[in-house]
């Protein structure tokens, strides 16, 4: 068969045995545009739609495992969007209502472009990913799946079935810059994740570098200037907070952007996801 | 290269497709080789919404899905969204003509499928919801300003 529609993984990783040329396809948001454009020439085909535990997504202990399958749409319910409501916040930018009806974390993973917005969110939350051929299941850490600007450590027959991330852990936040609200690629974007708990700030940032970055100086700089009983910063930390993550930023000049422009709207983002998460810190530990 | 042979169900019949190649994206398929050509072929990039169709209940950009992939699933394209008779119009289509929203129409078809799937979700929705739910659409024409009178009127003559 040329174009198979595998109705369980493991039917889906014998098809992409079968035929190590198959092209994966998912939502088709960005294979299609290259095969429409001629880029592409697929002589077979997987696809994963029918592929219902892809689609899934279950609690376990702390931990929560979000399938491959899962839509931006997917990711809007109010139940998940509760768990993780920063990659809500990133599902929410993503392109159009149809494109989100379509385009998956799967797909938006194994693009790894340096602007999907889902990266930043999932590089925050330290996502782990299960991956899985017929030769076997392996556990990669986004931080090592993403190797350079559209660039991952995927095997040729592999599949992505799932990522891995807390499931308690609510105060984060993805903040996006474009040139308007809907159907824009991020000239600039931040998550910062927050576990008052342990008192750590993650902080990671899309587009000003050839994979989404994490800012482990802000991040441990920012940890102990905060006063972890009430949520509440030391005065001016937001705003040097948001200096030390543009110093991490290593962006370029291209067709969308500057370079500099990046850099400070990465300062700014950082300063007021910080905020915006420490308030919530704060009217947690008030209530 | 070898020719594939599928039938997809669109507008509640069972359509054959022979010969086709299997790169093929649905919206090619409904234009060229089924004789529906209601689905609008603006970008093929997912940007302008006018090939906006509903698969299997969800509306999809027609050009970034692949046709073969779709062999199982419930197509309804513009032409299958109204009554049978030809010739008569949704409401929404209706509350379009009525408010001056279509000009070249070229958006239209597009526009009507997600100003559908848009009430049938939401039978009132906040001036915000109207505006996200046609955020895909380009439209080069309108300005959107009669799109959105038609989206109000299309609301109130529903909720009669
Ligand atoms: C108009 C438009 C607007 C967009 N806007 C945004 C945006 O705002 N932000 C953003 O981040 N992206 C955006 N995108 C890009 C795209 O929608 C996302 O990257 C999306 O998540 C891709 O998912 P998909 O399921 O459609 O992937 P597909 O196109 O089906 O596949 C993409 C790639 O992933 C591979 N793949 C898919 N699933 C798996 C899997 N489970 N295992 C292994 N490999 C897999 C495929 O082989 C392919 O190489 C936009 C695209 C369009 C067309
Ligand atoms: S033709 Fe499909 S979105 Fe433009
Ligand atoms: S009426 Fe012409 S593009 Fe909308």
């Amino acid at each position: 068969m040329d174009v198979s529609v595998p109705r369980t993984l493991d039917e889906a990783l014998a098809a992409l045995a079968d035929r190590p040329d198959a092209m994966v396809l998912a939502g088709g948001t960005d294979v299609m545009v290259g095969v429409n454009a001629g880029r592409q020439t697929p002589t077979a085909v997987v696809a994963l739609r029918a592929v219902e535990e892809l689609r899934t997504w279950s609690v376990d202990g702390d931990r929560l495992r979000l399938g491959a399958g899962l839509t931006y749409a997917d990711l809007l319910a109010p139940d998940l969007a509760a768990m993780v409501p920063a990659l809500a916040q990133a599902a929410r930018t993503v392109g159009s209502p149809p494109i989100r009806n379509a385009g998956t974390v799967g797909g938006n993973l194994a693009t790894a472009s340096p602007a999907g917005d889902t990266l930043p969110v999932l590089l925050a939350l330290d996502a782990e990913l299960d991956l899985a051929s017929v030769e076997g299941r392996r556990t990669v850490a986004l931080r090592s799946f993403l190797t350079g600007p559209k660039r991952t450590q995927l095997r040729t027959g592999e599949l992505i079935v799932a990522a891995r991330v807390p499931a308690t852990r609510p105060h984060q936040e993805y903040r996006k810059v474009g040139v308007r609200n809907a159907m824009v690629i991020a000239v600039a974007s931040v998550a910062v994740v927050v576990d008052a708990d342990v008192g750590v700030v993650a902080c990671a940032m899309g587009s000003v570098g050839p994979t989404p970055l994490r800012a482990p100086r802000a991040e441990e700089w920012v940890a102990g200037r905060i006063d972890w009983g009430t949520g509440v910063p030391d005065a001016g930390v937001a705003a040097e907070f948001g200096r030390l993550v543009a110093e991490e930023s290593r962006p370029i000049d291209d067709h969308r952007s500057t370079a500099a422009y990046r850099r400070h709207a990465v300062e700014v983002l950082a300063r007021r996801a910080l905020e915006s998460t420490l308030a919530g810190v704060a009217r947690a530990e008030a209530a | 290269m070898t020719d594939t042979t599928y039938s997809l169900n669109v507008n509640g019949a069972d359509r054959p497709v022979a010969g086709a190649w299997l790169g093929e994206s649905l919206l090619h398929v409904l234009r060229e080789r089924l004789a529906l050509p209601g689905a609008k072929a603006g970008c093929e990039q997912g940007e302008c919404g006018s090939c906006s169709v509903l698969v299997d209940g969800v509306l999809t950009c027609a050009c970034l899905v692949l046709a073969a992939s779709a062999v199982g699933a419930s197509i309804i394209t513009v032409e299958g969204i109204g009554p049978a008779e030809r010739g008569e119009m949704t409401i929404v289509q209706e509350a379009f003509n009525d408010a001056g929203a279509v000009q070249c129409g070229f958006c239209t078809p597009g526009l009507i499928m997600a100003v559908h799937d848009l009430l049938d979700r939401h039978p009132d929705p906040s001036a915000l919801d109207v505006r996200e739910a046609i955020s895909g659409n380009l439209c080069r024409c309108t300005g959107y300003g009669r799109v959105l009178a038609a989206v109000e009127v299309a609301i109130e003559r529903s909720a009669r």
